[in-house]
């Protein structure tokens, strides 16, 4: 076997043994799923909660505007006085009561008189929807003292939706720039997620060869940069190892809890953000069809170039950051040294993510999503998110993808360079504060 | 015989230190020889130039007659002066990485860490961790890797640190037996006494300056000043003896005891010539010590040291 072949076997074989990645890997899904669960299980607790208002109406107006729904129920009463209303409602524990004087026989200032008297200050949604009832109502009203009837009414308030369509007489469907920029988000934030737990893996296990002074022993049969490498991808196949557990046991998980629970998957998905979306800007009309546009939409995403390109990102922004990460392990003598050289690394990888979430989603080939998908060390991530969008006419400009790749790859080389050299120097310095001035000097010995 | 290593003039700044500076040192085949220094003086940078872990900026290294090459790597056996182990692996594992690492099959690596743990009677530490071992233990362990891939040359730096007397002459005997089965070695140290033990050879290195090399015993005799240590039983009078030989040579210390009329003292003479001298004393009484006075490895470290200071 080669010595990097040796190498990596053996940082492999340290990290999945460790106690406390082995209890990771197996906590991890089932910390996870948990949550989910629980989150799913207390959401639905909040909705099946019903709220009972009373609606103490002398008015004469309104009546009929207060129908049922799932989640408010209203009971009319009837031939009694405000107090009495009051206490029955409380009494009863009902959630609030609604009362409409009678002022006038007027609409307009009965309104203006209505109270709704609840045990604490009410709900948001509850109040909105209770004004916009009256609100309508009251317009149906104005409207009609001009003339307009009921009929004509309904018909000024209908909705209306502009029908989209791209050049190619494809059809656009609202909201599918957000979905398409989050499936690209999510193998961003995959990237990020990895470089950060990985990446300080690799740090932590240089300063662990630097303390216990196996460092010079080793470096004696083998070069630095032949170590920093080996260190790097044995780190990140331990890595990937335990990624793959996570998702195929959080999915089997998953799956499982949700035939034990009774939860509905898809729903589950609602609530992670991606279907929400796409319900919310529906009517009810065609929703299943509008689920179907949808889902073959997601389906002629460009997978292959996605999964190729996440590939090409993921090695190389990896190593990128892996060896920066090396670096700094080298440089310093332990953990609580790295503090001050931790927030350049974390630094680009938190403005992709910000660029990506602000600028991509709204302007997926906007002047700052292609600046920075260009930028070697954001590229991974917001690259990914601007993909799915696809290579070519209406995605990803041709010199865009391969200029970000080029950059990548140039920097992956200089940085990987410059960090090995630190790393020679740094894996040898004992008892030094390490300084940016410092690490410069290094550089030149 | 020939040399094992050759440096040429080899000179290595660290930004705008100087750590070595135009030293050139040859190195016997099959001898022990020591590089002596005081901390700092520059002995690490030479031997992790050796090492090929650093690159001099000028001048050259031959490894048995060849320029040094990153294949002698698997030629050279190296005991750092900072060394460790992987605390959470165990003993066997590490030592077969770590030979495999000098580029022995596992196989074979195996097999010979099987006779070193049995000669060093370390045979059950097999399958323990490292953090469960005492700080010479581990020491034995780093020992046996470095000698195990059989290597032309070793290097020992500062080797005896951390071990018990007992051990410390465990270690000793084998490096001497090592050196019997013709292998070469370079000892690093800043311990005198070991050095009068074993090498045969040494270089002083200064504040990155080679100020002394060659033979121990050739070094020893340019620095021996004519002193000797003189025991005299008199028999005859003792009147105006000291001051008598003072005008034949010069009287470093003197001590007399009275009751046993004995005389110890210490004198330096102009010359090796003893002739005189003895002479005279037998006149007097019995001459019971007569011993030439040679200086330690240390006495000569410290001298050439201060000479260089002032």
């Amino acid at each position: 076997m080669s010595k990097l072949g040796l190498i990596i076997k053996r940082e492999y074989m340290a990290k999945v043994r460790n106690r406390s990645f082995v209890v990771m890997t197996f906590l991890s899904p089932l910390l996870m799923v948990g949550m989910i669960v629980l989150i799913a299980y207390l959401a639905k607790v909040n909705e099946g909660e019903q709220r009972v208002i009373t609606i103490l109406n002398e008015s004469g107006y309104f009546e009929g505007d207060f129908n049922n729904t799932e989640a408010l129920s209203y009971i009319v009463l009837d031939q009694m006085d405000l107090e009495t209303a009051k206490d029955s409602t409380l009494n009863l524990d009902y959630y609030g009561l609604l009362y409409i004087p009678n002022r006038n026989g007027d609409m307009e200032e009965s309104a203006a008189q209505a109270y709704f008297y609840t045990r604490e200050s009410p709900n948001t949604g509850v109040l909105t929807g209770l004004e916009a009832k009256f609100q309508k109502r009251l317009r149906l009203g104005r409207l009609q003292k001009l003339g307009v009837s009921e009929g004509d009414f309904e018909h000024i308030e209908a909705d209306f939706e502009l029908q989209t369509e791209s050049f190619s007489g494809h059809q656009n469907l609202k909201g599918i720039n957000e979905i398409k920029a989050i499936i690209g988000g999510m193998f961003g934030y995959l990237i990020m997620m990895f470089i950060i737990i990985y990446g300080s893996f690799v740090m932590r296990s240089v300063i662990e060869e630097k303390t216990s002074r196996i460092i010079e022993v080793i470096i004696s049969s083998v070069k630095p940069f032949q170590l920093m490498m080996g260190k790097i991808i044995g780190t990140s196949m331990a890595g990937i190892t335990q990624f793959v557990i996570w998702v195929v046991s959080g999915g089997v998980l998953l799956f499982a809890s949700s035939l034990i629970f009774g939860f509905d998957l898809m729903e589950l998905q609602g609530g992670a953000g991606m279907a929400s979306q796409a319900m919310e800007l529906q009517g009810m009309e065609g929703f299943d069809e509008k689920i179907m546009l949808y889902g073959a939409e997601i389906w002629q995403l460009p997978w292959a170039l996605m999964l190729i390109s996440f590939i090409i990102y993921f090695v190389l922004g990896y190593f990128i950051y892996s060896s920066i990460y090396a670096a700094i392990g080298a440089a310093v003598d332990n953990e609580t040294d790295t503090q001050q050289f931790m927030l350049p690394v974390i630094l680009p990888l938190m403005l992709a993510i910000y660029i990506g979430f602000f600028s991509v989603f709204s302007n997926p080939h906007g002047p700052i999503a292609v600046i920075f998908s260009l930028i070697p060390l954001t590229s991974p991530i917001v690259m990914l998110m601007r993909l799915p969008a696809g290579l070519g006419e209406g995605g990803v400009a041709y010199w865009e993808f391969f200029t970000s790749i080029f950059l990548l790859l140039a920097s992956f080389l200089a940085i990987v360079w410059l960090a090995a050299k630190i790393y020679r120097v740094g894996i040898l310095m004992y008892g030094k504060k390490p300084s940016y001035r410092e690490l410069y000097k290094w550089l030149r010995y | 015989m020939g040399n094992i290593l050759v440096a040429d003039g080899l000179t290595k700044r660290f930004g705008d230190h100087t750590a070595l500076n135009q030293v050139s040192l040859e190195i016997p085949k099959n001898a022990i020889y020591g590089l002596l220094g005081p901390n700092g003086a520059g002995k690490t940078t030479f031997i992790r130039i050796i090492n090929q872990i650093t690159y001099p900026d000028q001048g050259q290294v031959f490894f048995d007659g060849e320029p040094l090459q990153p294949h002698h790597i698997a030629q050279i056996g190296y005991l750092p002066e900072e060394r460790g182990l992987y605390k959470s692996m165990k003993v066997g594992e590490q030592a077969l990485y770590l030979a495999q690492l000098k580029g022995l099959s596992k196989a074979e690596a195996k097999s010979r860490l099987k006779y070193w743990f049995e000669r060093l009677e370390i045979g059950d530490w097999w399958h323990k961790k490292v953090q469960e071992l005492s700080k010479g233990m581990a020491q034995k362990i780093q020992f046996i890797v470095t000698v195990l891939h059989k290597p032309k040359l070793l290097i020992f730096d500062e080797p005896f640190s951390g071990f018990d007397p007992i051990n410390a002459n465990v270690i000793k005997d084998e490096i001497l037996q090592l050196k019997e089965d013709g292998t070469s070695i370079i000892f690093s140290t800043h311990r005198m006494e070991s050095v009068e033990e074993l090498c045969e050879y040494i270089a002083l290195i200064h504040k990155s300056h080679k100020i002394l090399d060659g033979k121990l015993a050739d070094i020893k005799e340019t620095y021996k000043q004519n002193l000797f240590d003189v025991g005299l039983g008199i028999t005859s009078g003792t009147d105006n003896l000291l001051s008598e030989m003072g005008s034949k040579a010069k009287i470093i210390t003197h001590k007399f005891d009275r009751g046993r009329n004995q005389l110890d003292f210490r004198v330096q003479l102009n010359s090796t010539e003893t002739g005189d001298l003895l002479a005279y004393l037998s006149a007097k009484g019995n001459v019971n010590g007569f011993t030439e006075v040679v200086p330690s490895a240390n006495e000569i470290f410290i001298q050439t040291i201060a000479e260089r200071n002032e």
